[in-house]
């Protein structure tokens, strides 16, 4: 946003920065290791992988992608993301409408828990559920007795997936909600609006963004899971989603194999990376549509021509 | 009777609210509810909309008692005071959502809609958004959310309290208007005396929770109950005296105490237009200094300081000041015409009205 911003500014507004610029040489200092770094540790082994991935022609990474242990693993990854992104939107919100909308006992401390999955790590969560739900655990006989399998199957790796994700959800609600405050949702319920209406008609509506954001985020951390997963899964091949399938193919030292499934994955991440950033730039542009309108400052839409022309300062 | 407090009391955990206010708002009044905030005032408007709940006596509305009828069901209005619009919706939409929510047909609402929207001014706002608006068309598309169910009373939090103060005057008269148009029972919050004044029919002084005085606004300025009310209602000259020998002194003023014990400490109120000023310092009987003049329009406040370094508010208009050629830094008399004995010493007097130093007089609002 900030560069299209830059690129209609007026000399003489790009003059009256200056005072607060560093110079030139600075900036092209700063500017280049910036751009060394993110080639050197992001775009050099992503470029490196892609060409390893398409070595061998499209045929022979086409036919990585199809072979049946890759097409299991990608069912096993959509299964997981498909039960793991709603009932974390449930918990997030649900999470996020106590913490900003009640007061109660312990409230710093659920707030402090939500964020515990961002500070263990995957492994330890793995083995968590293992001690809970593994046959020597604490719910092991009652699992048994009831021929029920949860770790080393695919619950245990929804379960360890649901853990992992949990934060992004009611991260991204809780500060949106907190700064609209109750009084619109006050407003509907003297307008006669039931519970539900008002969170259908109201809340809903407002937190619709934030929303959209933690669900993308939680559904590519969700795909790209390893660490808590691979504890909980039982290693068979054809039984595992598609980063312990490409751990298991690396292993096995089917390198190219390993890079095309690989491949796959970072697709997902970049196609996740460019809905937000497009869902980011509707949202901006549905503000900014409004914002000058009123003839309210706008200076970080850019999105418009007359928006930008009407508020610059002559 | 539109509204009805009996006995009504809320705490939340340790502290109380509100305490033991009873009062009663006729159909098609206008009433504003005004006291310091903290005084309670918003609780109690809260309490009648239903968004909390008495801790102890009775509400009702219309005859049918409130305590137990939940928000949804009681069919007020009540515009907030930051008006809490739906931000996601168009102002048709926002006031259209009552409507939509009792499911009446589409071709009432738009008629509803369409007419609240001609009574409140906002013609060819229908499809913007809240953040397209200002802040006034924003209240009046509160105001018209609030009244397009048909409430039967309308209850407004400091609806002038977001505007700035030239908006704010044509607000005013314009929601005397709009309640002699719709006659529908209305209450408003306020901490402004002036705004409470000029609105209301009749005024509720709230303070720390209780309900000092009710009365319409001429009562309440000329017939204070007490000094918290004479205090916040105008400007009032106050002075702390001691009684000897059947009169109330401090420095060079006195007044009779007929009958006060010796030594006894007397409060005396009296109003900045009682102050009688002339331009010669021997015409009254006492001598001050005119310190400085404010110009407030049509009126003037002058600030007199008596040789033992009193300050009195006295008010006059333009042509007074004129015809008598007073300037600052002249030496003047004045008189006090009508003054009120305030509270005597061991009576109960509300905390707010202790002063600091006794010889600083006139506290305004």
């Amino acid at each position: 946003m900030a560069g299209s911003v830059r690129r209609k500014l007026t000399p003489a507004n790009t003059r009256s920065r200056r005072g607060a610029d560093e110079s030139r040489l600075t900036q092209w200092i700063l500017i280049s290791v910036a751009a060394i770094f993110v080639g050197l540790f992001l775009v050099l082994p992503l470029v490196s992988m892609f060409y390893e991935a398409f070595r061998r022609g499209p045929m022979a990474y086409f036919a990585a992608l199809t072979q049946e242990n890759t097409l299991d693993s990608i069912r096993y990854t959509l299964t997981i993301a498909l039960l793991v992104v709603p009932l974390n939107a449930l918990f997030g919100m649900a999470a996020a409408w106590a913490l900003t909308r009640f007061q109660f006992r312990g409230k710093a401390l659920l707030t402090t828990l939500i964020d515990l999955p961002f500070a263990i790590s995957p492994v330890v969560v793995g083995v968590m559920l293992i001690a809970l739900f593994g046959y020597q655990g604490w719910l092991g006989p009652w699992l048994r007795e009831h021929d029920l399998k949860v770790v080393f199957a695919l619950p245990g790796m929804v379960l360890a997936t649901v853990f992992v994700t949990f934060p992004f959800v009611a991260r991204e609600l809780i500060p949106m909600m907190q700064s609209q405050g109750t009084e619109p949702e006050q407003a509907a319920l003297t307008l006669g609006a039931s519970g539900w209406q008002v969170f259908w008609h109201v809340t809903l509506p407002s937190i619709k963004w934030a929303l959209l954001y933690g669900l993308i985020l939680t559904t590519a951390r969700a795909m790209g899971e390893f660490g808590a997963v691979f504890v909980v899964s039982n290693r068979i091949a054809g039984e595992m989603p598609i980063p312990l399938w490409v751990d298991n193919l690396n292993a096995d030292h089917r390198g190219s194999d390993a890079f095309a499934v690989a491949s796959l994955l970072a697709f997902l991440a970049l196609g996740t990376l460019m809905l937000k950033a497009w869902l980011e730039s509707r949202h901006q542009r549905e503000e900014a549509a409004g914002m000058w309108i009123t003839a309210a400052p706008v200076v970080n839409s850019g999105e418009s021509e007359t928006a930008f022309t009407s508020n610059t300062p002559s | 009777m539109s509204i009805e407090l009996r006995n009504i009391s809320k705490r939340f955990g340790d502290i109380t609210a509100v305490k033991n206010i009873s009062f009663t708002v006729g159909e098609g009044e206008l009433v504003g509810l005004l006291g310091p905030s903290g005084g309670g005032k918003t609780t109690v408007l809260r309490m009648i909309a239903g968004l909390e709940t008495p801790t102890e006596g009775d509400l009702f509305v219309r005859g049918r008692r409130m305590n137990d009828v939940p928000v949804q069901t009681r069919n007020i209005g009540f515009v907030f005071q930051g008006y809490a619009l739906f931000k996601t919706m168009t102002v048709f939409d926002n006031i259209a959502f009552g409507l939509k929510i009792q499911k009446q047909r589409p071709i009432d609402i738009t008629a509803r809609v369409e007419d609240l929207v001609k009574t409140l001014g906002l013609e060819g706002l229908e499809r913007r958004f809240p953040h397209q608006l200002s802040g006034g068309q924003r209240q009046r598309v509160a105001i018209a959310r609030a009244l397009a169910p048909k409430p039967n009373v309308l209850l407004l939090d400091e609806p002038f309290g977001a505007v700035d103060a030239k908006i704010r005057q044509e607000l005013r008269e314009w929601l005397v208007q709009l309640h002699d148009e719709l006659n529908v029972t209305t209450v408003f919050v306020t901490h402004d005396q002036e705004e409470a004044m000029e609105v209301s029919n009749r005024i509720l002084i709230f303070s720390r929770g209780n309900l000092e005085q009710l009365g319409t606004p001429r009562e309440v300025y000329e017939q204070p109950r007490n000094e918290f009310v004479a205090r916040f209602i105008g400007v009032m000259n106050v002075l702390e005296m001691t009684v000897s020998g059947g009169v109330a002194r401090l420095g060079g003023l006195s007044f009779p105490a007929h009958g006060q014990s010796e030594g006894q400490t007397l409060r005396i109120g009296f109003r900045p237009y009682a102050v009688q000023v002339s331009s010669s310092p021997s015409e009254y009987r006492h001598q001050a200094l005119l310190k400085h003049t404010y110009f407030l329009g049509i009126m003037l406040r002058l600030e007199l300081e008596t040789p033992d370094g009193l300050v009195v508010r006295a008010r006059m208009s333009k042509e007074d000041y004129a015809r008598l050629s007073l300037q600052d830094g002249m030496d003047v008399s004045f008189q006090i015409r009508e003054y009120r004995v305030l509270a005597r010493e061991g009576e109960n007097l509300t905390p707010e009205v202790s002063i600091a130093h006794p010889t600083v007089l006139g506290e305004g609002i």
